[in-house]
């Protein structure tokens, strides 16, 4: 959320001004405290791919991250935090270098997923300009 | 930046001037009050004239877009079916009782425990007064309304570093702020520092308008005594008999006041879709999608999960299961299709539509939110603290507290609404399990209402990006991705057309919805009669 509409604005309601991604009243932060990979994962990731990154099927589906061939690129996962897909949203401007970096390694490392190569942060900062802004 | 030497002012021009003394929250407010906000596009409901040569169309969802279409589109002659993954009409448009039970994605269920008569709307709650294509559907539905209480001057604005954490009320922060700004204009003012501003008559318009605006005294101060305590209260109130004699109220320190940052809360109810009157439905905003579904009940088959949708120069054929029965994947045929499936979940079905619109549905993310109900033993918010519906907002993750605006003065249980949280602290939530939610928002409550702990009884937590039919709350625009994908979203694509509040630019809101559904047939009706 870089760009919120001020009809946005008007449906949360509070907020008076539209501080750069602000969603709510008083100071709403737009970024992120968490830094650990297992910390992210735990603390965000897991509302969708769930706390085992099984996934989940309703109506759509979230992506199990649990065997997850795609993730033998590690750029490829980091694009898709930073850019969003289809229904996961954009994180890559509420994520510094370091924190993508550092939940794409613990995705990568953990839940079955056995990749030793890592990811870091100047990685991360050179895929950004690769990715158009929608 | 307006010429500030050239008088007479024009309107941008004070505009500027209030936005650089005052600050942005008193130039919303000028602007707000000179009628500078934008329209709705409600043109009332459809007249679709003309022979529609036994056409037939399916539609895919029966929340508020898709009933919205089915009702019009029936009205009009054209042979009309609903496909609905739940069992329950309305969509977002949900209210939670007690007995009813929840089964987030991932599995975990809740049972509600709320007393008789008590709810939680989990998606919408409010309706603006000029959301007028809901409102509509609403008397048309005999949908009974009440007022919803967007701004309550004894709810609390609360932030965890001003004041010691103590909340403040709304009315002392709304007119000490207001007060202090209307003092230092007029400052400003008489000092003459505003010389080529504004022209000497307009000077003492400008001292009299902050004068009242603001609250001051005599001599233009805002400070302890008759005016002030009238907006912001007395420390004793005005009495009878021989105990009558008021004791002004002390206003909070200006430094301490602007350095709280609480003035951010005092304006949610001054943007124009929370501005008074907003209505609510009398037992639930549920009880819309309810109305809609028993007037439709003939034509909507619940328990269908659409797999595949087709269409070629002939119709549309979409393929569902039915998730009830189970078995082979059936199919439904029609000459249209709306399709009024979140496009979270619509990016996942197989869809023949061009490039464009399928690039419309692949880029289109849904935004966080999440809503705890809280049942509490007692009204304590009414009883210890006089305040009666409205809202208290927080800097806490919580975001907001919504009292009921319903059941005022009763002596049994209330359900607040504990949390309505956004952004970051929404995927956090959304990261917890619906017991974690729950222990949570009872601490964020805890530190604006301390009965909390004592009188807590049973609450509900939703997340939206764990809602198994949306997953996300509402279509996440941004200036950007609109510029690029949102024609080529609402197009008709051979005979397939969209629908839905990520199809308008009220997202979010279900006035978006209805707009979306009446512009969406509007279309296709005139293809229709096309031929």
């Amino acid at each position: 959320m870089l760009k919120i509409s001020t009809r946005y604005l008007a449906l949360i309601g509070a907020g008076l001004v539209a501080t750069a991604g602000s969603a709510q009243a008083q100071g709403f932060r737009a970024g992120y405290s968490e830094q650990t990979g297992e910390a992210i994962y735990t603390g965000i990731c897991q509302g969708c791919h769930m706390p085992d990154a099984k996934g989940a099927q309703g109506a759509g589906a979230y992506p199990a991250l649990a065997g997850d061939k795609r993730l033998a690129s590690s750029a490829y996962a980091a694009l898709v935090v930073i850019k969003g897909r289809k229904a996961m949203p954009a994180f890559g401007g509420s994520f510094s270098d370091q924190q993508i970096a550092n939940v794409v390694n613990y995705v990568r490392s953990h839940f079955g997923n056995g990749y030793t190569d890592t990811l870091t942060p100047e990685a991360v900062k050179a895929l950004r300009p690769a990715i158009a802004a929608p | 930046m307006a010429d500030l030497s050239q008088p007479p002012m024009t309107r941008r021009s004070l505009f500027t001037l209030i936005g650089t003394v005052a600050g942005s929250a008193m130039m919303y407010e000028a602007m707000s009050s000179l009628a500078y906000a934008g329209e709705s596009g409600y043109a009332g409901p459809p007249n679709l004239t003309g022979d529609v040569k036994g056409a037939s169309v399916l539609i895919l969802g029966s929340g508020i877009a898709g009933m919205t279409a089915a009702y019009e589109l029936r009205k009009a002659g054209y042979k009309v079916q609903i496909l609905e993954y739940q069992d329950r009409p309305g969509g977002r448009n949900w209210s939670l009782y007690g007995g009813d039970t929840y089964t987030e994605l991932g599995g975990a269920t809740q049972h509600v425990g709320f007393d008789k008569g008590h709810y939680l709307n989990p998606g919408p709650w409010r309706l603006p007064y000029h959301h007028y294509g809901i409102l509509h559907y609403c008397k048309l539905l005999k949908v009974p309304l009440e007022p919803f209480i967007q701004t309550n001057y004894n709810a609390y604005v609360h932030s965890t570093k001003a004041f010691d954490g103590k909340p403040q009320r709304y009315r002392h922060v709304q007119a000490d702020f207001q007060g202090y700004v209307a003092e230092l204009l007029a400052k400003s003012t008489r000092q003459s520092s505003l010389d080529q501003a504004v022209t000497p008559e307009d000077q003492a318009i400008l001292l009299d308008a902050m004068r009242q605006w603001g609250a001051l005294d005599k001599n233009y101060e805002y400070k302890m005594g008759e005016a002030s305590s009238d907006r912001r209260g007395y420390e004793s109130d005005p009495g009878g008999g021989l105990t009558s004699v008021p004791t002004p109220s002390q206003p909070i320190g200006m430094k301490d006041l602007m350095k709280s940052g609480l003035w951010r809360a005092i304006a949610a109810g001054s943007g124009y879709e929370t501005q008074q009157t907003l209505f609510q439905p009398v037992g639930g905003m549920g009880m819309i999608g309810k109305a809609f579904g028993a007037e439709l009940k003939e034509v909507i088959k619940y328990n269908a999960k659409v797999i595949d949708i087709r269409q070629d120069a002939k119709g549309v054929t979409v393929s569902y299961l039915d998730t009830k029965t189970g078995g082979p994947p059936m199919q439904a045929k029609a000459d249209w299709c709306i399709c009024t499936i979140p496009v979270s979940i619509l990016s996942q079905i197989p869809i023949t539509v061009g490039a464009p619109m399928q690039a419309a549905i692949d880029n289109l993310s849904y935004s966080a939110s999440v809503k705890v109900g809280l049942q509490f033993k007692r009204r304590f918010w009414e009883q210890d603290e006089d305040i009666y519906g409205g809202i208290t907002y927080t800097d806490q993750p919580n975001g907001t507290i919504g009292y009921p605006n319903y059941n005022y003065f009763s002596d049994g249980k209330g359900v607040i609404l504990g949390a309505y949280a956004f952004g970051p602290a929404a995927f956090e939530y959304s990261a917890m399990s619906p017991e974690e939610r729950i222990a949570n928002t009872l601490e964020y409550g805890s530190k604006v209402h301390p009965q909390y702990m004592k009188e807590f009884d049973n609450g509900v937590a939703v997340a939206w990006h764990r809602v198994p039919w949306t997953l996300g709350c509402a279509g996440a625009w941004t200036e950007a991705l609109r510029e690029k994908y949102y024609d080529n979203m609402c197009a008709l694509d051979g005979r397939i057309m969209l629908a839905g509040e990520h199809a308008s630019r009220i997202p979010a809101w279900q006035e978006g919805a209805v707009l979306s559904a009446l512009d969406a047939i509007r279309r296709l009706h005139q293809r229709v009669i096309a031929g």
